[in-house]
């Protein structure tokens, strides 16, 4: 037997096998089905915590998720904060403690998996209680997909919590039948341990199914720990069954004190009992069903009190046979009891005033003030709510489409009602789906239900203490009370959902289960208006909290985002490259040698460029192949200059503007054939440049008979570049002229090496001789470790994407997205050579029509030459000028501009930058100033073109 | 999240689509003719209603055809789908 609590036999634990755990450094023993709580309870243990802000002991307060108060953290079989001890299912060697409002993450990586899964259905099924069941059996039995999903470890919902009977035999009977008949229909997934957190647009059901966290240490290795179900459902029926709410009275949150249904919980699930001497506190009828259990399991229930006035004469008589006092006419106004509670304050209670209090001695005060549907997932889709005066509840009020509520979740509380609520549910669901019902559908009988007397809708009892309602805990875990509410409302707050920001209600890992609608109630009071207008908080997801690791699932580390790799990453990797991110591709940056930092490997990559040959992986260039007879027309309608023009053979650098004539990409076109181009695009503008060709195509032009795919990872490119180019490809391609005069600047050739196809292109992005090889990337290695060979003799040096900048910059070629942002024309950045003069339109050409577009202090790019020959203006800085008497101009100091690159040149033997300017291209020659580290740095502006401005170098 | 039905593939994930803003704004005939506000218009000017609107959506991660729709700013409820080349729906 574990715990004196523990009642001989009955329940869903196995008591043939004794579990070992601690809590609060005390060891204790359970049973497998038991949860931490049903544990300690059972150990006679009622404090479990201390509470957030006032430090006061806190205990289990109810008997699942709706527990506001008994957080606890866990240590082992791994580290995790804010678990509720109603949830944690008990484990071998389980170690936990109580925590104070707030727990600590592991700070040892997780190594368990999470995964998630989707899955479609015809109907979904949320909560394996009565309704659930009911329904999930009459979609399976109409051959629908059906999956059923319960958060608890095993089915049945209320059914686990009583002793209710079923075609004349105990209910569980019922339940294992169910789930037999279930498991036998194939089309039909059932889970237990799986929480539907979230309902969204269309049948869209996120749940969480817990797999291995009930086996503590023993959970094997390979299986995923948490499990994401992403259900896909044409009808989702929510089951999910109601939450018991308590009535707020003075220190109402002593251990000891909790829910009514959550002591039958204990009691019949798992053979605990939650004290010796009870008092039961209600406003309806369904306390007395937890006064008459415990009293039949050897609880003495010292006093039913009922506050209403007519109380329930059937169940007083029931109660007096058994010789259980009841008090009508009665509330609890207060508690006494330091740890544990140890006496009710019980006082007449008429009108709305209370009298005089008694004080009845008890170490479980249970409380009932009725009962919430938990329409959490309805209101989560969107689902208008109702307020019902009758039951002082919210629910649903309103038909959606493809979700529909059953049972007690929609405020059918009897037993008869529940299964034939969700029959009906299920049965309109398969309609709706054009499934026919099955020939039979029969469900057990259930006894015929008692009316039950009407319930007293009461949200908080009178305080006449001097405590004015400071302790009238609300949320027990937020230490909000009644005193808290009262102030919101004192201060103007109106809103419902301006009310729980301002006392916190709600806002803790329960999200108020218990809390929510006692606020709306006792705020509607304060304000003296109905609870139908106060309304409530609006639910959001998830239901229950979910653990991040959950949600990620497998989409952690390398598997977080795709990494885009070329043909040659090995290659670089073996080299010693450092790489850098460009979008998803890992670029080499640079190939350091031993000893060199990055600044000095750029330095020797861009002089072995610039005097020698070097070569680079370009693999990543956007490439787009354009084919169609009408491919030139589309072309020329989206670049800024004539694409139709260009011969066969030959290449064209072009600009790329949106219809606001603002530059979106640049890039080369290969003319292949009249009707075919190659669009070379910039690495990080290759999805976008696709995706502008084809909305242009489909949507204004669709006439033009025209067809673009994405080839980039059809080809392996290398761009052979410096003076000494042309003798390595001359020598890996002898039956190619590469002679300028043969193979001219522009152009492009088709051959082979040793039977592969290669192209070879004379496109340059550092103003040198170059060769743009490119190859099938499965020969791409091949081909590459021939050019080195080839250029061994030359001292042939890989560079890098940073190496690749400097050179460019060099040259004043821009990078689109770096040195631009989307407010700079062509014009702006001295590319007006490449805009059409002759062309009627393009996208973007009666943007540069307008009158700013020829604004004299538009930014315009240029180079900065800082004067002293030394410092590294950071990209980003800032650009000002001093005025006429050598200072700076009183603040705000207008802003010229700003650095977009900036590097050490190698050729120039100084850092240089390229900046956009406010009348750039007019200040050449002049000086202005870049602030770096509070120092002004006196910088010449300069041509954006620094090296080789009279392209004396591209043919070598 | 939503399904969106493609008008060539059916019903998808939100996720696999793209907005493109209004529909039925054509690009103009000759922009060339137009004064500065009217092309001003053309380029930043959109309609913002509460309720039914004309919009282009692109199945990006689908069969990457653009179609219009009508959907409610409000509710985000897609009332319609429709070809580029359908005329646009008479909606009450």
């Amino acid at each position: 037997m574990t715990g004196p609590f523990r009642i001989s036999e009955g329940g869903r634990i196995d008591r043939a096998t004794t579990l070992q755990f601690t809590f609060d450094g005390q060891p204790y023993t359970g049973h497998p089905g038991d949860t931490l709580a049903s544990a300690l309870l059972a150990a006679g243990r009622h404090q479990v915590a201390t509470s957030i802000k006032l430090g006061r002991p806190r205990g289990i307060a109810a008997a699942w998720a709706e527990d506001p108060s008994g957080l606890v953290q866990i240590e082992e079989p791994f580290p995790e904060p804010m678990l509720l001890a109603t949830t944690v299912e008990l484990s071998d060697g389980l170690v936990a403690h109580g925590v104070p409002g707030q727990g600590r993450l592991a700070d040892v990586p997780d190594s368990a998996r999470y995964d998630a899964v989707h899955h479609h259905v015809d109907v979904l099924v949320v909560g394996a209680g009565p309704a659930g069941l009911a329904a999930a059996l009459t979609a399976a039995r109409s051959g629908a997909r059906v999956a059923l999903v319960d958060e608890q470890s095993e089915a049945g919902g209320s059914l686990l919590s009583g002793s209710d009977v079923l075609d004349g035999a105990p209910a569980l009977e019922w339940v294992a039948s169910a789930v037999a008949e279930l498991a036998g229909h194939p089309e039909v997934l059932h889970l237990q341990r799986t929480t539907a957190f979230g309902s969204y647009d269309d049948g869209f059901v996120l749940a969480l199914e817990r797999r291995t966290d009930h086996l503590g240490a023993a959970a094997p290795r390979h299986l995923s720990r948490q499990r994401v179900w992403r259900f896909r459902a044409s009808s989702v029926v929510v089951a999910t069954g109601a939450h018991e709410r308590p009535v707020v009275f003075a220190d109402n949150d002593r251990p000891g004190i909790m829910l009514a249904g959550a002591a039958r919980t204990f009691l019949h699930r798992y053979g605990v009992l939650p004290g010796r001497e009870a008092v039961v506190a209600t406003t309806n009828d369904s306390a007395y069903d937890a006064a008459l259990d415990l009293h039949r399991a050897g609880v003495r229930v010292q006093a039913v009190v009922d506050a209403r006035p007519e109380g329930s004469p059937r169940r007083r008589e029931e109660c007096e046979a058994a010789g259980i006092p009841v008090l009508p006419m009665s509330v609890v106004t207060g508690t006494q009891g330091v740890d544990r509670v140890t006496h009710a304050l019980v006082a007449p209670f008429a009108d709305g005033q209370v009298g005089a209090a008694a004080a009845i001695a008890c170490d479980l005060l249970l409380v009932s003030g009725g009962w919430n549907p938990a329409v959490h997932l309805f209101s989560q889709a969107r689902g208008r709510l109702r307020y019902d005066e009758a039951l002082g509840a919210f629910l649903p009020g309103e038909q959606l489409d493809g979700l529909s509520v059953a049972g007690s979740a929609a405020g059918v509380f009897d037993l008869a009602g529940c299964l034939a609520d969700g029959r009906r549910a299920a049965r309109a669901a398969v309609a709706a789906r054009g499934i026919p019902a099955a020939d039979d559908d029969r469900l057990p009988v259930a006894p015929e239900p008692v009316v039950p007397a009407a319930p007293l809708v009461l949200w908080r009892v009178p305080d006449t203490s001097a405590a004015g309602g400071s302790t009238q805990f609300v949320d027990l875990q937020r230490d909000a009370t009644v005193a808290d509410i009262a102030r919101a409302v004192g201060a103007g707050l109106r809103s419902i959902e301006h009310v729980k920001r301002y006392t916190t209600i709600g806002t803790a890992h329960d999200q108020g289960k218990t809390s929510g609608i006692l606020t709306s109630g006792i705020t509607a009071e304060l304000l003296g208006t109905p609870v139908r207008d106060t309304g409530t908080t609006t639910f959001r997801p998830p239901y229950t909290p979910v653990a991040f690791a959950a949600l990620a699932g497998r989409d952690r580390g390398r598997l977080f985002d795709p990494e885009r790799v070329t043909a040659l990453h090995d290659w670089h990797v073996a080299a010693g490259a450092v790489f850098e991110d460009v979008g998803q591709w890992k670029r080499p940056r640079h190939y350091p040698r031993p000893g060199e930092d990055m600044a000095a490997a750029v330095l020797r990559e861009c002089a072995a460029v610039r005097t020698g040959v070097g070569i680079l992986d370009g693999s990543t260039l956007g490439k787009i192949d354009v084919q169609g007879p009408d491919a030139a027309v589309l072309l020329d309608r989206l670049y800024t200059n004539l694409m139709s023009s260009l011969a066969v053979g030959s290449v064209r650098y072009g600009v790329m503007c949106g219809v606001d004539g603002m530059v979106i990409d640049d890039g080369t076109v290969l003319r292949l054939a009249e009707d075919r181009f190659l669009v070379l695009t910039t690495t990080g503008g290759a999805a976008k440049v696709l995706d502008w060709m084809e909305e242009w195509g489909q949507t204004e032009w669709p006439d033009l008979r025209v067809h673009c795919t994405s080839v980039t990872e059809q080809w392996a490119t290398f761009p052979v570049v410096g003076p000494r180019s042309r003798d390595v490809v001359g020598a890996v391609f002898p039956d190619v002229d590469v002679s300028a005069a043969a193979f001219p600047f522009m152009t492009w050739r088709d051959t082979t090496l040793a039977g592969v196809p290669v192209r070879l292109a004379r496109i340059s992005f550092s103003g040198e001789l170059a060769f743009e090889v490119s190859v099938n990337p499965w020969y791409a290695v091949a081909v590459w470790e021939r050019l080195l060979d080839a250029g061994r003799p030359y001292g042939i040096t890989p560079y890098g994407t940073e190496t690749m900048h400097v050179l460019r910059a060099e040259k004043g070629y821009p990078i689109i997205g770096q040195d631009t942002d989307g407010t700079v024309t062509p014009h702006d950045l001295g590319l007006a050579w490449a805009v059409s003069a002759t062309k009627a339109d393009f996208v973007g050409k009666r943007s540069f029509a307008r009158a700013h577009n020829a604004h004299p202090l538009r930014k315009q790019l240029v180079g900065l030459l800082p004067v002293d020959r030394d410092t590294l203006l950071p990209e980003g800085s800032q650009i000002v000028e001093f005025a006429a008497d050598g200072q700076l101009p009183p603040p705000p100091v207008p802003m010229l501009g700003h650095v977009t690159s900036s590097y050490r040149s190698a050729e120039l033997g100084r850092p240089f930058a390229l900046a956009l300017v406010k009348g750039g291209r007019a200040r050449i020659g002049g000086t202005v100033h870049v602030p770096v580290n509070g120092t002004l740095v006196p910088v010449e502006v300069t041509g954006a073109v620094l090296v080789d401005p009279e392209g004396a170098r591209r043919d070598g | 999240m939503q399904l969106i039905a493609c008008p060539w593939c059916g019903p998808r994930e939100e996720v696999e689509f793209s907005y493109g803003g209004q529909a039925h704004v054509p690009y103009p005939d000759a922009p060339g003719e137009l004064s500065d506000e009217e092309w001003a218009h053309y380029v930043f000017f959109r309609d913002n209603p509460k309720g039914r609107f004309a919009e282009r959506w692109n199945h990006s991660a689908g069969c990457r055809r653009w179609f219009n729709a009508i959907r409610d700013t409000a509710t985000y409820r897609f009332e319609r789908v429709y070809r580029l080349d359908d005329a646009r729906p008479v909606t009450s």
